[in-house]
Parts: C-alpha cells; structure tokens; sequence
C-alpha cells in the first residue's frame, strides 16, 4: 500500500469508511513519520502517542460498525494554543512552564467528537506572537521546502546501436536543492510546517493578523481564517481577543473545509461566538463561479512587491475570469493603515490578556524579595523578546495620557478599515482577490528581520486588514517562484460566507495545481 | 511621539517585567521603531468616526443568572507553583 500519510482527508475518509484501511495504520503511519522527520523539522513540541493509539483504537470500533464522526480515525495536529485536557499546552511560552489543563478547548472538542485523533501539540511562535516561528521557546520550525537552483547540465551526444537514434547533445536544466533553511512563516509554523511534510492529515491554527494564511502561503498549504466569532474562542490561550479566531491549515481546499466544519460551532461558553448554524462548506466545493464578481484591491500593489507576486497575482484573475467571473477594480482605501492600527489594537489587548501570567495561579514562578519583585522576576524570565516588546507597547498606549491618541484613534481607523469593506461588497463584489504575502519563505535568523522588528511585521500587510474587519480569509497556494517556493493568494469574503472562499479558492486549486516540498528529511 | 530611558522603565514597571539597563536601552529603540510606524495614523481624518467595539454586530449574550459550575477547587490549584490546602501561596504581602 502506498504511503498512507500522503492521503488528504477526504481521501482518508473514505478508504476508513470502506474499510481498506484502519485508524490505527493511518496513525501508527504518521507516528512514524513524525518520529523520523520531527529532529528535523520541529514542528512537534510533544507527541501524544499514547492519546493518539487509544482514540486510533475507539475509532476502529466504531468504523468496523459502520459508525463513526465525520471525522472518524483522522489524525490530526494541534497547535499549542489550544487548551488539551491533561496534555501540554503553553503556547510555546516558558512562562506556562509545566502547564496541563483540566479543561478542553471547544474546537477540539468539536474535533474529537467527529472521531478526530490527536497526534500532539505543534510548535507556534511564542503566544502566537510572531511571522516566523522563531520566537518559540521550543526553538525556532524549520519548513521542509528549500531553495532550488536550477543548473544547466550538459548532455553529451549518444548514438545508440546502429542507424539507432541520436539524441542530440545540448542543454538541459535540473533542479539541485539548496540547504539554507528557512522559516515556515508563523505564528502557526508547526501546523504549516507538518501539514506540508505529511505529518499530520490537517492541523488546527490561529490567527490573529496572519498566522493561518501566511504560513499556509509559505509552505504551499490552505489555510482559512473564518469570520470573527465563527469557531470558539473558549479553551484558547488568548493574544488579542477582538482579532484572534481558529481555523485550519490542510493539504487542499476540500479538507479545509471538511476541518472547519467540524472546528466551527456556536458556543454558549464564548459571548462572541454567533448564533448561526454552521453550513455544510464542503457542498461549495465544485459550483461554478460564472457570473461572481471578484473584486481586485489597487492598494495591494505595495512598493517594492517582487514581481513574481504581482505576476501571480495576474494569473489568478486570470483562471477566475476564464471560469465565468467578473472582475472589477476595487479601492479599499485606508489599507495602508491596517498594519499601524493593529500595532496599536493587538498589544494593547495583549497586555491586558498577558496579566494573568503572574507565578501565582499556573506556570513558572521566580522567587522575589517579595510579591512585586516575583511578578517582575516570574515574567522576566518567563516571557521572550518579542513577547515583551508587545507588552510593553500595548502598556504604554493604554497608560494614562495615550489611551486617546494611540487605542482610540487606533479603533476608529479600524472602523474606516471595515467600512472600506462594505463599500466594496455592497457595489456587488462578491469576493476579493489579493496576494496572499509580500515575498517567499525567508531564511532563518535573517538579518535584516533581526534588526528591525517592523520588516517582520510587514510579513502581514496583505493577512492583517482582514482580522481587523473581522472578515473571513483563505489563503491558497497559486505556483511556486523561480527558486522553487510556494506562493499563495488570499481570498476575502463577506462575513460567514465562508463557502464563496471555498468556491472560489477551488476553482485556484483546480487550475494551479497542489504543491509538494522535495524530501530531503 | 518617542519614548526615552526614563520612560522605558516606567512602563516595564507597570507591565510587572523586570529590565536590567542593557535590555531598557536595546527596548528604548525597538519601541521608537514602532511608535514612529504607527504614527502614520494621525493622518487619517477620524471626525465623526466612531471607535470599533465589535467587528460583528450582534447582541452580546447573557446567560441565566444560575450556577452552572463549581466544586473543582483542587482542579483550579492543580497547575498552581505553590499551594496549600486548596489556596494559592503567595509571599508575604501584609507586615
């Protein structure tokens, strides 16, 4: 039987169904694989083995009943984040040093009951804080696709046999792997990172400003950030509460949707999660997109953009205009101020959230000389750089003095920011199509991100407007680049019309193709 | 608007994070850095605009004034550094 962690989801589901294979094979397959690859990648902070064999087993029992969830027996991975009974959960941080809850997050809650198995906790920037993975304290994700450089080999002319035939000398290209690594973007590293490397059948992930679809665009994965109050924020380590919403990242369109499906649900236990049934995202999958206007913004031509981007960029209009769509150009306006206001908006939130880390309730404790001096210790050394540096920004527009200048002005920006939105759909647009990051996968360490945290932070300039208008975004990949990186592009919907993304994001999938990195793990 | 030294400290101090000089020097610049790129807002003509609240419109739920939970003291010290008997230890705070 051929590699069984090559199988998407939906694949997967259907061969567990018709008994071909067991959840136990598919697990124990991806058990190994993590096992292999994971000194290499990183991606995996813990592997719950155990967990994953005995859930494996219970799914067996009831698939050999012809019972089971929707998705019953598939392995999946989870980002540390998310809250796991009895399991490691410390949002890569130190500061939750040791930290197991007595609690389970809603959304895998929801996957468990579906039959889900859970292979273990995926790496992520440190409070999912961070574009590239980096600022974990389980050290930085390493993305299983490298650089290639193609050489121009020299074929030497060969006669074959008598009067046989001639191939003609000349030249040829091959490609030749480079062994600089590089990010997986971030902060949902590990779950892009091993949802590309086949380490799991699909991953759960957040976003906040761009932490699904920007590492989905890095590693040639799909990876949706539904509309704000669409999946259950409860059981979720919080970052920036007004902007952070779960989805998934997986291998192709189809098992997106089939994750978010089962992630997405109303909860009474989170008071902005929506009263709306969830609907059946898979069922969008294949209509046809002829007549739906799709919307292209003028402002995501940024200065300095490489032109392979905006090349794709053309492409996609391209396959969506030759598959019936209208496409119209759109202004959305304050764009420019959508990465300013959210440097504003997420630290600030942050600081507040952060608070509770304080050495007396869970996590790490450093002794003081008394009760201030512990705090002081305890989050000196529990938090990371970037952490800090959030902290300390969002103290310091919401100290006295500041709030109005910097948060208010910051929230009202942000209204004009949705507004330019509804403008948009209210003309008719259907969906907007835009790159879905400025470059490629970078290398890891880069200096120049290094030296000035806001070129790290222009990583989300084409992700971050959509959090701030609370809108739902896919990113899907579209091609890869001269030097053999995927590219995505991102989709912007109206709220909780998820199902026009998945539409649209197949009809992108069905014309470029799926994108897999080269093994070299 | 920039920050300087002084500042600097007075913020890690209300955010509870301990800096040695070193790291509220290296701090006073990466927070310059990012002040002056969101200062680009102040050119946005914001009158009559509203702060954001909520980004759905939507009722904010209430639930019913009733217990729904509870009896799980050892559960919520479980995770705690220091406890005894189902309390959380702290240092000494009253002389």
């Amino acid at each position: 039987m051929s590699d069984l962690t090559h199988l998407t989801i939906s694949h997967a589901r259907a061969k567990l169904r018709a008994k071909e294979i067991t959840a136990t094979e598919i697990t124990e397959a991806y058990l190994s694989a993590i096992e292999r690859a994971n000194p290499a990648l990183n991606a995996y902070v813990v592997v719950t083995d155990d967990k994953a064999r005995d859930m494996a087993k219970a799914s067996d029992v009831k698939l050999a009943k012809g019972e089971g969830g929707s998705l019953e027996g598939i392995p999946l991975g989870i980002k540390d984040l998310f809250g796991t009974e009895g399991v490691h959960t410390q949002a890569c941080s130190h500061v939750l040093d040791g930290f197991k809850p007595h609690y389970e997050s809603t959304v895998t809650t929801n996957l468990w009951a579906d039959g889900a198995v859970m292979l273990g906790k995926l790496n992520m920037d440190e409070f999912a804080m961070g574009s590239s993975n980096e600022t974990s304290y389980y050290g930085p994700v390493v993305n299983p696709w490298r650089r290639s450089r193609l050489d121009t080999v020299v074929m030497p002319t060969t006669h074959q046999g008598d009067g046989g035939f001639v191939s003609a000398g000349g030249a040829r290209t091959a490609r030749t792997l480079d062994n600089a690594q590089l990010v997986p973007g971030g902060s949902s590293g590990g779950s892009a990172s091993a949802v590309s490397a086949f380490l799991c059948a699909g991953a759960t992930a957040t976003d906040t400003g761009g932490s699904i679809r920007q590492p989905a665009a890095f590693t040639g994965t799909v990876g949706i950030k539904p509309t704000y109050g669409r999946c259950s924020r409860w059981g979720i380590v919080a970052f920036a509460s007004s902007l952070d919403q779960a989805g998934p990242i997986a291998r192709d369109v189809r098992d997106a949707a089939i994750l978010l499906k089962s992630m997405a649900s109303v909860d009474p236990k989170d008071t902005t999660s929506v009263d709306r049934p969830v609907p059946d995202y898979e069922a969008a999958i294949g209509k046809s997109i002829k007549g739906m206007k799709v919307g292209i913004p003028r402002e995501y031509r940024v200065d300095g953009m490489p032109e392979e981007i905006e090349a794709l960029w053309h492409k996609g209009i391209a396959w969506l205009r030759d598959a019936g769509a209208e496409i119209v150009d759109i202004s959305l306006p304050h764009t420019k101020y959508a990465l300013p206001a959210y440097y504003i908006v997420a630290p600030a939130e942050a600081s507040s959230n952060l608070a509770r880390y304080d050495g007396i309730r869970y996590g790490l404790r450093v002794p003081g000389k008394d009760i201030v001096d512990m705090y002081e210790k305890t989050r000196a050394a529990g938090f990371g750089r970037e952490v800090k540096r959030r902290i300390m920004i969002g103290t310091y527009v919401l100290s006295a003095g500041y709030y109005d200048a910097y948060y208010l002005q910051a929230q009202k920006v942000r209204n004009l920011i949705k507004r330019d939105f509804e403008n948009a759909f209210a003309a008719g647009v259907d969906v907007i199509l835009t790159p879905a990051t400025p470059s490629a996968a970078f290398g890891i360490a880069d200096e120049d991100m290094a030296a000035d945290p806001v070129k790290m932070y222009l990583n989300d300039i084409f992700t971050v407007t959509v959090n701030m208008a609370g809108l739902p975004g896919i990113a899907v990949p579209a091609g890869l680049d001269a030097r053999g990186l995927p590219l995505g592009l991102q989709l912007i919907g109206r709220p909780f019309d998820e199902e026009t993304l998945f539409q649209t994001a197949h009809v992108i999938e069905q014309a470029a193709g799926t994108f897999q990195p080269e093994k070299w793990w | 608007m920039s920050v300087d030294l002084h500042t600097v400290k007075r913020v890690a101090r209300l955010a509870r994070i301990a800096v040695s000089e070193e790291d509220a020097e290296r701090m006073t610049g990466e927070l310059n850095a990012i002040l002056g790129f969101v200062e680009q807002l102040n050119e946005v003509d914001v009158s009559g605009v509203e702060p954001m609240t909520s980004v759905i419109p939507m009722e904010m739920k209430k639930r019913q004034d009733v217990v729904t939970d509870g009896s799980k003291a050892a559960d919520i010290v479980a995770n705690a550094p220091a406890t005894e008997e189902n309390f959380f230890l702290v240092p000494k705070v009253v002389e």
